[in-house]
């Protein structure tokens, strides 16, 4: 006998954002942590639906720009005034005044990094391999149809009761899906 | 995603009318009253050589102009951009607007009385002995001076009215003429962009740049505007926090419109340091002595600390204070930093006038002067100021309850 494919969790399909938002409130409600909502396109208000905490990309983008402004300045700092100090207008080696555009400028940089790349890695992407393609029906999350996803991993998923739950949330259909 | 009946009026009319038996209606007679009575006592105590009485004036009337004129960029701006989530706090702007007839009389005494102890170039004798003086004559010359002023002050005067006026009658329109009066604030908007761009930047050059006459910034009108827009959002999440406490605008003006007046006064406060830094590194970097003067004796004396405590007071505290998404979204916090920005406002009148005040005069180490007088004017011209405004805020309703657009402005929501 074949060893069973090992379960990603269960796909429940759904006709409209309505739909879906309302079945996403169930599920918050219903205490489960590992799954996600997929749309073609943003749903407003969807994170309240899904009881999202707040993002942890400002924090990242904060600790990123200082840290650029902070580097920007000591650069500045080592070359005038530690490596190659050179007397200019007869100014002091430290000109701090006019250090303070490429500080600026290293600050917005690394801030702009670190939302770009911790939004990256907080979404886990890029991710060459996801379990989800290989639901004929998922196809349609990048045209007209709205998905939730309980994965398996989650402590209250259990697949026959989940999929009753599923059911009764008003989806079109749900499937289990394989790792 | 919340269900709204249609037949639901959009706001209720005990949201945004002041009732006959509130503390509102009663502010305008007050602080008109204390107005009054604090200007007379700031004009009694002035004495027969007093040189240094129209620098505390031209301070405290710089600072209630900031907002008036605060006030009309922002129903301007709104209009241009066709902004949506405004409209519910455009109200308080249109009413700060109309204060701008007033201030114009409130300047006038600068401008025909106050000029000779005010600004260097107005002594025919000291012009005629100083080329640079003699040289920027053709446009700091008195007559000049007084058309720029009245011209300033007609204008300023003609685009409050017509916002206050267009937009509180639509209040009781009717049908098509609906439409026409938001048409009508919309076209007029990007002309008086235009207009307003440049009669702040010279009203600026003429009262308070030429305090110096030899110094001289480009960007120094920016500099003014930018502290005017910073202290009018301020402003405004200061009377709706106000007006929330009375009862009013609840459910109107929500946290997410907070959150953007606290944008905007964390944006403008940046926006702020970028024109007051510009001009300060140019001038620094270039050493050019008729320029670097004015930083000097800026940063002597009792200068220099109250230097850095604008550095601190403007930018620094501020910047790091409204940061944050949570301090933005809670009236509370909100309110500090309103009240924190307007304090910083007035210390930058303050650091942009005092330091040339007579008791300066020939000092290289300017001292602070800050006294009973200054404090009358504040309170004098700030009373009628608020007078002329809360009036507009009583007499009609809190938000232009006909905007075809207000359902879009109540429930807007940021990300």
């Amino acid at each position: 006998m074949g060893k069973r494919p090992k379960s990603f969790g269960l796909l429940a399909e759904y006709e409209t954002p309505g739909d879906l938002y309302h079945a996403c409130e169930q599920v918050r409600d219903a205490g489960y942590a590992a799954w996600d909502a997929y749309t073609p396109f943003p749903v407003h208000g969807l994170e309240k639906a899904m009881g999202l905490r707040a993002s942890l990309v400002p924090w990242i983008v904060c600790v990123m720009g200082f840290t650029g402004a902070a580097l920007g300045f000591l650069m500045q700092y080592w070359m005038a005034a530690v490596d190659y100090p050179l007397i200019i207008a007869a100014k002091p080696l430290n000109s701090y005044p006019a250090f303070v555009p490429i500080t600026f400028e290293p600050g917005i940089l690394f801030g702009a990094f670190g939302a770009v790349f911790g939004m990256l890695g907080l979404n886990k992407l890029p991710q060459l391999y996801h379990s989800l393609f290989n639901s004929k029906n998922f196809a349609r999350v990048t045209d007209d149809r709205f998905f939730i996803a309980i994965e398996a991993r989650d402590p209250r998923y259990h697949t026959e009761d989940t999929t009753k739950f599923l059911e009764e949330t008003g989806a079109l259909s749900v499937e289990e899906v394989e790792d | 995603m919340s269900a709204h009946g249609h037949d639901e009026p959009v706001v209720r009319p005990e949201q945004v009318n002041i009732a006959d038996s509130s503390m509102w209606k009663k502010i305008p007679m007050i602080a008109g009253a204390i107005g009054i009575i604090a200007l007379a006592g700031a004009f009694g105590l002035k004495g027969e050589h007093d040189e240094g009485f129209y620098f505390s004036y031209l301070t405290s009337t710089m600072f209630w102009l900031a907002l008036s004129l605060g006030g009309l960029f922002f129903v301007l701006v709104q209009h241009a951009a066709r902004a949506g989530w405004s409209i519910v706090v455009r109200r308080i702007a249109e009413n700060m607007a109309l204060t701008l007839p007033m201030m114009g009389l409130l300047i006038l005494p600068v401008v025909f009385l106050g000029a000779h102890d005010l600004f260097h170039w107005t002594h025919a004798e000291a012009v005629a002995s100083d080329p640079m003086l003699t040289w920027k004559e053709p446009y700091l010359n008195e007559t000049s001076f007084r058309i720029r002023a009245v011209v300033y002050i007609v204008v300023w005067s003609l685009f409050g009215i017509f916002y206050w006026h267009k937009s509180t009658s639509q209040d009781s329109a009717t049908g098509k003429s609906i439409l026409d009066n938001s048409h009508k604030m919309r076209w007029a908007a990007p002309l008086g962009i235009a207009v307003f761009a440049l009669s702040l930047t010279f009203s600026a050059f003429d009262w308070l740049m030429s305090l110096d006459p030899h110094w001289f910034s480009t960007i120094f009108g920016a500099y003014y505007f930018s502290g005017a827009v910073v202290s009018t959002h301020a402003f405004i999440a200061l009377i709706v926090i106000l007006l929330h406490r009375s009862g009013y605008l609840r459910g109107v003006v929500t946290k997410e419109h907070f959150h953007d007046l606290g944008k905007m006064m964390f944006g403008f406060t940046v926006f702020w340091a970028y024109m007051a830094f510009s001009q300060y590194m140019l001038i620094w970097y270039a050493t050019i002595p008729e320029e670097t003067e004015w930083f000097s004796y800026r940063g002597a004396g009792d200068y220099l600390a109250l230097s850095i405590v604008l550095v601190f007071a403007r930018f620094v505290f501020p910047f790091l204070g409204l940061i944050s998404r949570h301090i933005k979204r809670n009236p509370k916090t909100l309110a500090f930093w309103a009240v924190w920005i307007l304090v910083a406002e007035f210390i930058d009148m303050f650091w942009l006038i005092d330091p040339v005040g007579p008791h300066n005069a020939g000092n290289h180490h300017p001292a602070i002067e800050f006294g009973l007088v200054d404090i009358l004017c504040f309170v004098g011209i700030g009373g009628l100021w608020l007078a002329v405004m809360t009036w507009g805020l009583s007499r009609k309703a809190l938000v232009p309850v006909n905007d075809p657009r207000l359902a879009e402005s109540v429930h807007f929501e940021n990300f």
